[in-house]
Formats: C-alpha cells, structure tokens, sequence
C-alpha cells in the first residue's frame, strides 16, 4: 500500500500524455481532411508502383538464365535488405542530390517512389512463389494453343499465381500503409502531409502525444478493413462463382441417380 | 478408321533427346500420314510422351527435324507459335484453366491466338462444346465437372483451333474407368472422321480398333510400326511380345 502512489501518478502520466481526449477530438478534423487521403494517396501510389515493379522482377526472377535473374536478385536482396527509413532517405534525399530528380523538387513523387521500390522487392518474392506454385501443365497447355510464353503467363499462369498469394499481398499492402508514415522525413510540404507528419506537427505544438493515438486509429481504419476486403476476395475467388445447379439429366459422366458432377473427383 | 493419303501431316527423321546423361529418345524417324490415326504404345518410360511433347516443340528435341505439313519446324528462327496453334494436344491431367469458365478455356485461344472478336469466339467454343455433348456446362467453372468431362472440354479447347494434327497424352490414364468409354468414344468419332491424329496410349481396345497403325515404342527407340493387325496379333519383337502379354 505504501507504493500505491507511485503507481497512481505513472498511470496518470500515462492518461495525461496519450489520452487527452479534447487533443484527440482536436487533431482528428485535420487527420481526416488532410492525412487521411494524403497517407491513401501515398500508400495506393506505392502499392501500384510496387506491383508493377514486383511482376517484372518476379519474371526476371523466374527465367533459367543466371544473368537475367541477376539484376532482380540483387534488387530484391538490397530493398528487403535494407531498413526502410535509409531507403526512405536514399530515394527522398539522395536521388536529388545525386542530380537525379523526376519529380524535380516534390517530395510526394519521392515519397511514393521510396515505399513503391521497397514494397516491390517484397511483392517480387510473393508473386515469384506464388506463379511457382502454379502446375506447369498449365503453361504447356496455353503454349500448345498458340501463345508466346508472354502470353501464357499474362493470360494463364500469372493471374492463377496471383490469386494464390492475396492473403500475403494483403500482409504487405499493410506494411505499405504503416511505412508511408516514414516519408513524414522527407519534410512534405502544406497539403502533403500524412498522417504520422500531422500528429507529429501537434504532438511538438502541443507538448502532448495523444494526437499520435488519433492517427493510430486512423491507421487501423485503413489496415484492418482492407485485410478483411482482401480476406474476403480471397475467398470468393477460391470457391468461384455461387453455383449450385444441378449436372444436367442425360449426362452420361453423372453417375445415376444423379449426384452433384463434382462428387469423387479430384480435379 | 479412315484410309490414310499418302502426304504426311507431320514427319519426324533422326529425332533425338536427352535428360543430362539419360537418353530419352533415340533417333526416331515416323511419318504421321494425312487423316492417319497414330497410336503409339509401349512401356512406360519407353519416350512415348517425351515423343509426342516434341513433335509441337513443348520439350525441345536435341537432334533431327520435325515438319508440320511444309513448315519446318525446327529450323532455326521458325515460327513455333504459330505451328503450335496448328498442333492440338490434349493431356493426361486435362490442364484445363481453372480460373476461366469452360466457355473462356475453349474460346480463350481463339481470341488471343487467332483474333477473333469476342461473341464470334464464344459461338465456335459453344458449337465445339456441343460436338462433345457438354453446351450444358459452358457457364461452369472445370472443378465443377467430372474428370471425363473436363477431358471433353480439352478436347473441344484444342478442336476449336482448328488443327492439322492432334495429339493425345495418355488422354484417358487419368480418369475413372467408368468415365474413359467417353473420352473414346469422341476419340473414335474424331479418327472416323478423318483427323489426323497421333495418340499415346494404354488403351489396348483403342489401338486395336481405332489405329491405322501402331507404333511400339521400348527404350527411346522405335521398336516395330506396323498395322494394329499386325502389331497386335503376329507380333514377332520378343520385347512387343512380353510387352503385350503385360497388358492384354
């Protein structure tokens, strides 16, 4: 009982510091109307540059040729590699620096193009396994119809493979939204800013942390819906389209009486 | 069965191939002759399916040439698409799109290979459909079928191309017994009707009735190719023979 004080005054801090519920209602306004769609802007640009970076990686990573596979190795190795905050830097800071300035001085492209090359290097491997998995059958079928090998995988292997791997990509377009938080770095300018950058801005204006606790929740109202959305495609696509038709009457496959045609087999 | 014409649809000489140190196949020269129904039999891991998967280029062979018609298909720079789009194969485990709908896997080559718009595609798929009594399941998902049916459907994918040649995996090892007499029957249908055709098989019944020849095929060697007649009833190569009293 006698350190029933000391307890008291640390939960109290902690209530003081994180849970002042007027800054929280304060923040959340400008959280909504500006971070919200900035951290969506950043994050939906990463995860499309990433894909599109992933698929050509992934199909440089599945070729025979050692020196094709190379170069997408060792971009998959360094952007895994590396912590996300120096890649953050590199991108934002040293291509600049470095003369090389595609969004001239905006640090928004930047951003984008930061998250997109670290999320590519690990949508890369998703993609790579998941096409992997896919029965080669299936290529030396489309091939034997006519198409070129790119045309297989465009129309047969890679949408298969893809559909196999949603629940991962579901984990990374998660990552991809919490770490578009860490371009707050690169200094966006009024308008830009994320999130993180605008709880930041009110935590050091307010010498009080809880508006970091409303961008939590605004993070959690991204991540959460999207893995149940992405969960939920997942399974739609797994048992196809709602069908439940009986097999057709005279069917000579379908045992008598007749039986749903899908019974026993093993497709 | 159909008199087969003198012109061969597809002619392989010295054709050779290999795993590594493991010959798989050993200077094979066979003529498939117009409207001509092939059927090569053999033990298995005797290079019948290695065979047939380098006759439309899906393993590369290593020496000897193949010709599909007059094209040349192994000459260096031919266009092996475009000779594919001409050679139907149907497989063993169908190989069927899983993701497409059984119309989509039979019409899906007609629109990205040949470019046929879309609507125009979906009547041939249906009308090919309908040649293998299954229009029924053109909406269907393939795991919504029976193994038979989805071979039927492979069928039908590979007929819609229109092909010079048709090619048979082992078409019916993989099904149910009671689902094979099908599948043999569209097979059957097929040679009457004057497709030429070259099919792998253990289908005994089949070679026998359906074949204008049979090739026996033991060691990556063609070993005897003669009249099923002859292949089946005065077989005089002890190794057909030991082979043939295994399996009938």
């Amino acid at each position: 009982m006698t350190h029933l004080a000391s307890p008291d005054l640390a939960a109290n801090a902690l209530v003081n510091t994180f849970f002042n519920w007027e800054l929280i209602a304060q923040t959340f306004p400008r959280l909504i109307t500006e971070g919200l769609l900035n951290t969506i802007a950043i994050a939906a640009g990463a995860i499309v540059v990433g894909i599109v970076i992933a698929l050509l990686a992934a199909m440089l990573l599945l070729s025979d040729r050692w020196w094709v596979r190379l170069p997408a190795r060792i971009y998959v190795d360094v952007f895994r590699g590396l912590p996300v905050i120096i890649t953050v830097m590199l991108v934002g800071v040293g291509l600049p620096a470095a003369g090389i300035r595609p969004f001239g001085t905006d640090p928004f492209g930047y951003a984008i193009l930061a998250i997109g090359i670290i999320s590519g290097a690990y949508t890369a491997e998703i993609f790579r396994s998941g096409i992997q998995s896919v029965d080669p059958g299936q290529l030396q079928a489309a091939r034997s119809l006519g198409m070129s090998y790119l045309r297989a995988m465009r129309l047969v292997v890679v949408p298969q493979g893809i559909r196999r791997v949603l629940p991962a990509m579901a984990g990374q377009f998660v990552k991809d939204i919490k770490e578009s938080s860490l371009v707050y770095l690169l200094g966006l300018a009024a308008g830009q800013r994320e999130l993180f950058f605008i709880a930041q801005e009110e935590v050091a204006r307010t010498y009080n942390s809880s508006p970091l606790l409303a961008a939590g929740v605004c993070y959690l109202a991204l991540t959460i819906p999207m893995t149940y959305l992405v969960n939920h495609l997942d399974k739609r696509l797994r048992e196809g389209p709602r069908r439940t038709d009986p097999p057709v009457a005279g069917e000579p496959d379908v045992p008598q009486p007749p039986v749903p045609a899908t019974a026993g087999e093993k497709a | 069965m159909t008199a087969a014409t003198a012109a061969p649809a597809l002619r392989v000489t010295g054709l050779s191939k290999s795993y590594g140190t493991h010959t798989v196949l050993r200077d094979i020269t066979v003529d498939v002759r117009a409207g001509e129904t092939l059927c090569l039999i053999g033990p298995s891991g005797s290079g019948k399916s290695t065979l047939l998967k380098c006759l439309n280029l899906l393993e590369t062979p290593d020496n000897g040439e193949i010709w599909l018609g007059e094209t040349h298909l192994t000459a260096p720079g031919a266009d092996v698409d475009a000779a594919r789009a001409r050679i139907g194969m149907v497989f063993q485990h169908f190989n069927l799109f899983p993701h497409m709908s059984v119309e989509r896997n039979v019409s899906i080559a007609l629109t990205s290979v040949k470019g046929l718009p879309r609507d125009r595609a979906r009547e041939t798929a249906l009308r090919r459909l309908a040649e293998v009594g299954l229009e029924a399941f053109a909406d269907r998902r393939p795991s919504q079928l029976s193994g038979g049916q989805q071979q039927r459907v492979a069928i039908a994918r590979a007929l819609a191309m229109q092909p010079d040649v048709m090619l048979f995996d082992e078409a019916t090892s993989a099904l149910d017994p009671e689902l094979v007499k099908d599948v043999l029957a569209v097979m059957r249908d097929l040679a009457a009707g004057g497709m030429t055709m070259a099919v792998v098989t253990h289908e005994m019944g089949f070679a026998r009735e359906a074949a204008d020849r049979v090739a026996f095929m033991c060691d990556g060697r063609l070993a005897e190719i003669d009249t099923p007649g002859r292949i089946f009833e005065r077989a005089e190569n002890p190794r057909l023979r030991q082979f043939l009293s295994q399996v009938l």
